[in-house]
C-alpha cells in the first residue's frame, strides 16, 4: 500500500451516487409515474442496463485490463450471464403452466397479456369473467 | 404495542425458555465482570480479524445452534411419540419445525462448515489470512446477529410458523400476520450478507493467495471443494436475497409479488426459493465431501485415489446444482414435460456423486487404516450417505414423487443426506483439526462413545421414517394415527440416542480441555499430508514464517521427505498483517437493530439504524488503516519457542 491510494476515490463515489439515483428513478417510474405498463417495464429495463454498465466500469475492473496482474473478468461475466439466462428462461419454462389470477372469479383486474395470450389448458371456472374487461 | 403482545405469553415451555435465557445471560455477564474479562473479550475476540479466531467463533456459534435445533427436534419427537399428551399444540409444533429447519440449515450447517473453512483453507494454501480480513470479521458478525435475530423470535413476537421453505401464500401478510414471518425474512437477509461476502472472500483468497508455485491442481481437496462452494454461494445467494427482499416488500410495504390478490404469483416464491435452495444443499454437502476426502486419505495413509476425477466431479455437481430446482415441487403442476426435464437432470447428479463414492472406496482399498474417531465418522458416512442418495434418486423420479411428496419418506431422505453428509463431516472435521485449533486432541475413548450413540441413534431415528412415510404419514403434522405409532416411538428413541451422542461430545470437549496432553508437534496425527500440518501448534497468528514453494499435490508429505519446514531462518522477512478493528461488530450491530425495527414495522427505528449502518460504511470507505509489520526478530522468537528449537 503506497500513498497514491490515500485520496478520495472519486470514481467510486460518483458510481455510488449514480447507482442510488438510478435506483430511485426506477422506483419512481414504477410507483409514481403515470406511464403505461409497457413503458414502465421498458424504462426499468433500460435503467437496469445503464446501472449494470456503471457497476462494471466503475467498480468491477472492466477497464483495468492493463493493471498489475489484473485481467478483465470475462469468465465471471460469462458465468453470471449464463446464470441469469437460466433464471429467466428457467422460470418462464417452469411457471408457464396456465396459472392465472382468475381462479375465484372475483378478481377483475387483468392485464393485457392474459387477454391476448393463451389461457387455454389449465384455466379454471372464472375463465369467461375477464373477457369483457 | 402492549408488553404482552411484545413477549410471547401463555406457553409454559416458552416461559422456561425466557427464564433460562435470562439466567444464562446474567451468568455470562457476571463471569465476565467478576474475572475482569471484558477487555480481553473485546481485544482478543470481538475485534479480531484473525481467520483462526473467527473460525473458532463460527464453530462455537454453530454448536450452540446445533443444540437449539436439536432441542427443537427432540420436542417434536416427544410430541409424535405421545400425541395425546398435548405436549405441543398445533401452532407451537408448526413454529418448532420451522425454526428447527431454518436453524439447522442456515445457522448450524453453513456456519459450521464456514468455520472450518475459515481456519483450515488459508493454512492449506499457505496464506497468512483471508484476502479481506476486515470483510471476514464483518461476515461473522452479520451471521451471528442474523442468527440471534432469528432465535429471539420464540420469546419476543412469536416464531415463524410457515416451514423453513416459507411458502407463499401461507407466509404472506394475509395468512401469517404479525412479526413471526418477518423474523425469518430479516434474520436470513442479515446473515445472508455475511455468507455472500464469505463466498467472495474465500474465492479471492484461494485464487490469489496460494503459496508460491502451488498450481490449482495441487490444491488440497478440501480447498477445492471450498472454492467450488464459494462459486455456488456467489451465484446462488443473490437469488435468495432478491426473493427475501420481494417478500419483505410484500409483507411490510404492501407489494403484491407473491400474494393471491393483485396479480401476485405465490408459486414464484417456490420457484425462486428453490433456485437458491437447491444450490444451497450443495453448499452444505460439497465442503463435507472435501472434509471426508482429507480425513480418509490421511488415515488410510494414501494419496487420494483419482484426485482429478474428484475435482471434476465436484465441478460437475456444482454446475448441475443450478439445473434441478424443480424437483422440489414436481407436484406443483408444471406438467409432464417440465417435470421430465428436471427429473433427468436430477438423476444425472447421481453420476458424479457415484464417482466420488468410488474415489473414497478406492482410497480405502488395501490401505492400512488408522481407526481414529475422525476416520470412524468418515467411514460411517459412506454407507449412510449411499442410503440417502439412493432414496434421493427415487424421489427424483417425477411420477414416483407424487407418491413420496410431503411424506416422511422425504423427511428421512434429506436427513440421511444432511446428517450423514454434513453433520458427520462437521464432527469428523472438528475432531480431525481440533489439535490444530486448540493445541490438544479430543479424547478418543469418549469420542468413540459419542460416535456410536450418535450414529446408531441416527439410523434408529430416521430409517423407520422411510417406512412410515411409505405408509402415508405426511410431514409437518403434530398428531398421528395409531398405525404409525410403533415406528414413531422407535424414531423418538433414536432421536434421544443422537441427543445423548451430542451431550457426550460436549462432555468430551470439556474433558479434553482439562485432561488431554498438549500437542508438541504441528503434525498432530503423524500422518498429515497437507500444508496445515506443517505449521507449529498452536499456529502463530501470521501462520507461516516463510512460505514454502509447492511442486506436488500432498505438499506436506514432500516437505517431510525433504526435511523442509515453514521456518527457514535465512529467508525471513517482515510480515504484513492487518490491524484488529471494532467496526464490523458495530456496523452489524446497527443493522441488527435496523432489522429488528423492520420485523416489528417500527419504521423510525429501522430508518435510524439503517442510517447509522450507512455511516459506518462511509467511515470504512475512507478508512486507510494499512496494518502493521511483524519484525524478523519477533518471528524468530515466536517460531523458536513454538518449535522448541
Amino acid at each position: 500500500m503506497t500513498d497514491h491510494n490515500k485520496r478520495i476515490p472519486t470514481q467510486h463515489v460518483i458510481g455510488f451516487a449514480l447507482s442510488i439515483a438510478l435506483t430511485l428513478l426506477a422506483a419512481w417510474t414504477a410507483l409514481g409515474s403515470n406511464l403505461s405498463t409497457m413503458w414502465i417495464i421498458s424504462s426499468i429495463m433500460i435503467l437496469a442496463v445503464i446501472q449494470a454498465g456503471i457497476q462494471l466500469f466503475m467498480f468491477m475492473h472492466v477497464v483495468e485490463s492493463d493493471s498489475h496482474n489484473g485481467h478483465v473478468p470475462w469468465n465471471m461475466m460469462f458465468h453470471g450471464a449464463v446464470l441469469a439466462a437460466i433464471l429467466v428462461a428457467g422460470s418462464l419454462f417452469v411457471m408457464s403452466f396456465g396459472f392465472t389470477h382468475d381462479h375465484d372469479g372475483e378478481n377483475h383486474e387483468q392485464h393485457e397479456q392474459q387477454d391476448s395470450g393463451d389461457h387455454s389448458d389449465m384455466d379454471m371456472e372464472g375463465d369467461g369473467e375477464h373477457e369483457g374487461h | 404495542m402492549q408488553l404482552d403482545e411484545f413477549f410471547v405469553t401463555g406457553e409454559p415451555l416458552i416461559y422456561g425458555g425466557m427464564v433460562s435465557i435470562a439466567l444464562v445471560t446474567i451468568a455470562i455477564l457476571f463471569i465476565l465482570t467478576y474475572f475482569k474479562k471484558w477487555g480481553w473479550l473485546w481485544r482478543e475476540w470481538l475485534t479480531t480479524v484473525d481467520h483462526k479466531k473467527i473460525g473458532v467463533m463460527y464453530i462455537l456459534s454453530a454448536l450452540a445452534m446445533l443444540f437449539r435445533g436439536g432441542v427443537d427436534a427432540m420436542m417434536m419427537r416427544v410430541q409424535l411419540a405421545f400425541p395425546n399428551m398435548n405436549f405441543l399444540n398445533a401452532q407451537h409444533y408448526d413454529e418448532i419445525f420451522t425454526t428447527h429447519g431454518t436453524v439447522m440449515i442456515i445457522f448450524m450447517a453453513m456456519p459450521f462448515l464456514i468455520g472450518l473453512m475459515n481456519i483450515i483453507v488459508p493454512l492449506q494454501i499457505g496464506a497468512r489470512d483471508f484476502a479481506f480480513p476486515y470483510l471476514n470479521a464483518l461476515s461473522f458478525w452479520s451471521f451471528l446477529f442474523g442468527a440471534m435475530l432469528f432465535n429471539i423470535s420464540f420469546v419476543i413476537g412469536g416464531s415463524p410458523d410457515a416451514g423453513w421453505t416459507s411458502y407463499t401464500p401461507l407466509a404472506g401478510a394475509a395468512m401469517s400476520p404479525g412479526p413471526g414471518q418477518n423474523f425469518y425474512l430479516m434474520g436470513l437477509q442479515l446473515s445472508g450478507i455475511g455468507t455472500l461476502a464469505t463466498g467472495i472472500n474465500l474465492m479471492v483468497t484461494i485464487l490469489k493467495m496460494r503459496a508460491p508455485k502451488m498450481k490449482m491442481f495441487q490444491m488440497p481437496i478440501f480447498t477445492w471443494s471450498t472454492l467450488i462452494t464459494s462459486f455456488i454461494i456467489v451465484f446462488a445467494f443473490p437469488i435468495l436475497t432478491v426473493a427475501l427482499a420481494l417478500m419483505t416488500l410484500d409483507r411490510i410495504f404492501g407489494a403484491q409479488f407473491f400474494t393471491l390478490t393483485g396479480e401476485g404469483m405465490p408459486m414464484m416464491w417456490a420457484n425462486l426459493f428453490w433456485m437458491w435452495g437447491h444450490p444451497e444443499v450443495y453448499i452444505v454437502i460439497l465442503p463435507a465431501f472435501g472434509i471426508f476426502s482429507e480425513v480418509i486419505c490421511t488415515f488410510a495413509r494414501k494419496q487420494l485415489f483419482g484426485y482429478k476425477a474428484m475435482v471434476w466431479a465436484i465441478i460437475l455437481i456444482a454446475g448441475l446444482s443450478f439445473l434441478v430446482w424443480v424437483h422440489h415441487f414436481f407436484t406443483m403442476g408444471a406438467g409432464a414435460f417440465v417435470n421430465s426435464v428436471f427429473s433427468i437432470s436430477t438423476m444425472l447428479i447421481a453420476v458424479p456423486t457415484g464417482v466420488k463414492i468410488f474415489n473414497w472406496l478406492g482410497t480405502l482399498y488395501k490401505s492400512k487404516i488408522k481407526n481414529t474417531v475422525a476416520m470412524m465418522w468418515a467411514l460411517a458416512f459412506i454407507p449412510s450417505f449411499v442410503i440417502g442418495g439412493v432414496t434421493g434418486v427415487m424421489l427424483g423420479m417425477a411420477s414416483a414423487d407424487y407418491q413420496f411428496h410431503n411424506t416422511y419418506f422425504l423427511v428421512a431422505h434429506f436427513h440421511y443426506v444432511l446428517i450423514a453428509g454434513t453433520v458427520f463431516a462437521c464432527f469428523s472435521g472438528l475432531v480431525f483439526w481440533y489439535p490444530k485449533m486448540f493445541g490438544h486432541k479430543l479424547n478418543e475413548r469418549i469420542g468413540k462413545w459419542s460416535f456410536w450413540f450418535f450414529v446408531i441413534g441416527f439410523h434408529v431415528c430416521f430409517f423407520p421414517q422411510y417406512f412410515v412415510g411409505l405408509d402415508g404419514m405426511p410431514r409437518r403434522v403434530f398428531t398421528i394415527i395409531p398405525e404409525w405409532m410403533p415406528l414413531n416411538i422407535i424414531s423418538t428413541i433414536g432421536a434421544f440416542g443422537m441427543g445423548a451422542g451430542f451431550a457426550i461430545f460436549v462432555f468430551c470437549i470439556l474433558y479434553s480441555y482439562r485432561y488431554s496432553e498438549r500437542e508438541k508437534s504441528g503434525d498432530s496425527w503423524g500422518d498429515g499430508r497437507t500444508l496445515e500440518w506443517a505449521t507449529p501448534t498452536p499456529v502463530p497468528f501470521y501462520n507461516f514464517a516463510t512460505l514454502p514453494e509447492i511442486d506436488s499435490q500432498d505438499a506436506y508429505v514432500k516437505l517431510k521427505e525433504e526435511g523442509r519446514t515453514t521456518f527457514e531462518e535465512d529467508k525471513l522477512e517482515p510480515i504484513h498483517m492487518p490491524n484488529n478493528t471494532g467496526q464490523p461488530i458495530i456496523m452489524m450491530g446497527f443493522l441488527f437493530f435496523a432489522s429488528f425495527g423492520l420485523v416489528f414495522e417500527w419504521m423510525w427505528m429501522a430508518i435510524a439504524f439503517l442510517i447509522a449502518g450507512l455511516i459506518m460504511m462511509v467511515v470504512r470507505s475512507f478508512d486507510y488503516d494499512e496494518g502493521y509489520h511483524v519484525e524478523v526478530d519477533e518471528i524468530k522468537r515466536i517460531e523458536r519457542s513454538a518449535r522448541g528449537l
